[in-house]
């Protein structure tokens, strides 16, 4: 079958790879319809995900159609269209119990290499990683689904493709850093970062009852997306004084909730401090996150306030504002997507028209243009937003 | 091996039982000692009962034989069973090394049959990595290469 495999720093490539094969009773798999490029794809295209290897089948947010079952899969039937969470769980270990599914203690199967990175081992996802499991990605014709009656959720007839699709990743993370970031009726919101991911915060936030949602980015199209889809406020931080205008619209007090999904990528207008971050990130021993939005996160939130961390992290930051979060007593909290905790709501909310994702959808094509489909999303070319591979097809999506 | 068997089975039991009966925690298990190997443990989402039914253990870590102690008791705040095993006898040093570096290293057995253990009996199977791989062999992927190599029995347990 043909897959999207990372080659390299910056480099992917179309390749003809064997098919998936099921090994667990519990697996199945699934004809991808639609895999979804996403901004932590970036992280390993630009080389600072660890453990990647010349080869793997990189995608973690896709939709597809169950074409095989093992004897154990209770929940799902061949034909079933189903969007599958990017984050797998096993659904009955404590942490999953919890509710806490990206902290699954039995879906990464290689749990010794982040069990040293970061002294335990998080659940396993998709193509992303042999630290997070090795599991081949979604950019495939075809893709095997661990602990499937857990991993994977059946799309309800009145959700089309494009919408659905980003109930894999997208729209759980989003909503997880309203939730758990505890927004609450009248709150003032910043969400750093206008992609997919920082959209779908806002759209939560809303939901949520925010009184005001506010999205920055350096994008403008990014930001016109976000005003015109969604309804929220905008700033583009290379245009204005990010922390005096948050001040102003919350009263002078800060935004009660900062959620930060942006990443270890993250830039800044002043390009002395840009450059240094730059350099120090590119030895990989100074430091292996750029913390810009995250610091201005800490910085800019009010007393006693709530920092949500969406964005992905890999490892050490310099210059973290810990005398900011100690003195301000703030709370900050973080983590990969509880998706399995919150997309059968999200997909009903998408069947009731509440909760929109296919505007993000900006790039359908063909799987074959795997490698155009990057470079119009990393470099930010075209309005991309959501470059979406379609594996079994031309890259005509049917939208509702 | 009936006999060893036996014997284990018989100090698991004594131990679902004497610490379900006395409430006992802590268990031995985090009193460390230099001259014994240290201890690694799992918390199971299960009881007692279901981890080591009638005392015996489960089979990947039953496996191991004496070449292990092992306790089974209520997990600390009743969430579930600590599953804990320990080497009888622990490489030390430079052969310590060297078996870690060769695979051979029984920490890595304990390991793998506690991860093993403890997905058995929360999932009823044990996840298996992909076996048929899209990876190419590099220069540069082969410290990746060796990592995964020992994933399952190296880390922090």
């Amino acid at each position: 079958m043909k897959a999207i495999c990372w080659e390299g720093v910056s480099e992917v490539a179309v390749e003809e790879v064997p098919d998936p094969q099921m090994y667990n009773k519990q697996d199945m798999i699934v004809k991808v319809k639609l895999s979804s490029v996403c901004g932590s794809d970036l992280h390993q295209l630009n080389g600072f995900i660890p453990t990647m290897r010349a080869g793997d089948v990189i995608g973690h947010e896709f939709l597809g159609e169950v074409v095989e079952t093992g004897s154990e899969v209770r929940r799902h039937n061949v034909g079933d269209r189903v969007v599958v969470c990017s984050v797998i769980a096993c659904g009955r270990c404590w942490f999953c119990e919890q509710g806490l599914f990206s902290d699954c203690d039995n879906s990464n199967t290689n749990p010794g290499i982040p069990e040293m990175m970061w002294g335990q081992s998080p659940a396993g996802i998709f193509g992303y990683s042999h630290a997070m499991g090795g599991f081949r990605g979604s950019h495939a014709e075809y893709t095997r689904i661990p602990f499937a009656d857990y991993t994977a959720f059946t799309v309800p007839d009145g959700v089309d493709d494009a919408t659905a699709v980003f109930a894999s990743d997208s729209a759980p993370t989003g909503w997880m850093g309203a939730d758990l970031g505890e927004v609450k009726q009248g709150d003032v919101v910043a969400v750093w970062g206008a992609g997919a991911v920082g959209q779908m915060a806002a759209q939560s936030a809303m939901l949520k009852g925010a009184a005001r949602v506010i999205v920055m980015d350096r994008f403008d199209y990014r930001l016109d997306m976000a005003a015109h889809h969604l309804g929220v406020e905008t700033l583009n931080y290379e245009e204005t004084d990010i922390d005096a205008e948050l001040r102003e619209r919350s009263d002078g007090r800060g935004p009660d909730v900062c959620i930060e999904a942006v990443g270890l990528e993250s830039h800044t207008p002043n390009p002395v401090a840009y450059r240094w971050e730059q350099v120090k990130q590119q030895t990989r021993v100074l430091e292996q996150d750029r913390p810009h939005s995250l610091r201005q996160a800490i910085i800019s939130c009010r007393k006693g306030g709530m920092v949500y961390v969406l964005g992905v992290f890999v490892g050490m930051i310099d210059k973290f504002p810990m005398g900011a979060l100690m003195n301000k007593g703030l709370t900050m909290r973080s983590a990969q997507q509880h998706g399995e905790r919150y997309i059968p709501m999200l997909l009903e909310r998408m069947a009731r028209g509440e909760f929109k994702t296919a505007h993000l959808m900006t790039h359908p094509m063909p799987l074959s243009e795997g490698p155009r489909g990057y470079d119009l999303f990393k470099n930010k070319k075209d309005g991309c937003v959501r470059a979406v591979f379609h594996p079994d097809g031309d890259g005509r999506v049917t939208r509702e | 091996m009936g006999v060893i068997g036996a014997a284990v089975a018989g100090v698991v039991v004594n131990r679902i039982m004497s610490a379900r009966n006395r409430n006992l925690w802590p268990m031995a298990t985090i009193a460390q000692d230099r001259r014994h190997a240290r201890w690694h443990v799992v918390t199971i989402n299960k009881s007692p009962e279901e981890v080591a039914p009638g005392g015996r253990l489960p089979e990947p870590l039953a496996k191991l034989g004496d070449e292990v102690e092992v306790q089974v008791n209520r997990a600390v705040g009743d969430r579930g069973t600590a599953l804990a095993a320990r080497l009888r006898h622990e490489p030390t040093g430079v052969a310590a090394t060297a078996a870690r570096v060769a695979g051979t290293d029984p920490r890595q057995r304990v390991r793998v049959a506690l991860r093993e253990s403890k997905q058995l009996i929360e999932t009823g199977e044990i996840l298996q990595p992909e076996k048929v791989s899209t990876v190419k062999r590099t220069l540069t992927g082969l410290p990746v290469d060796f990592a995964v190599s020992r994933a399952r029995g190296e880390g922090r347990l």
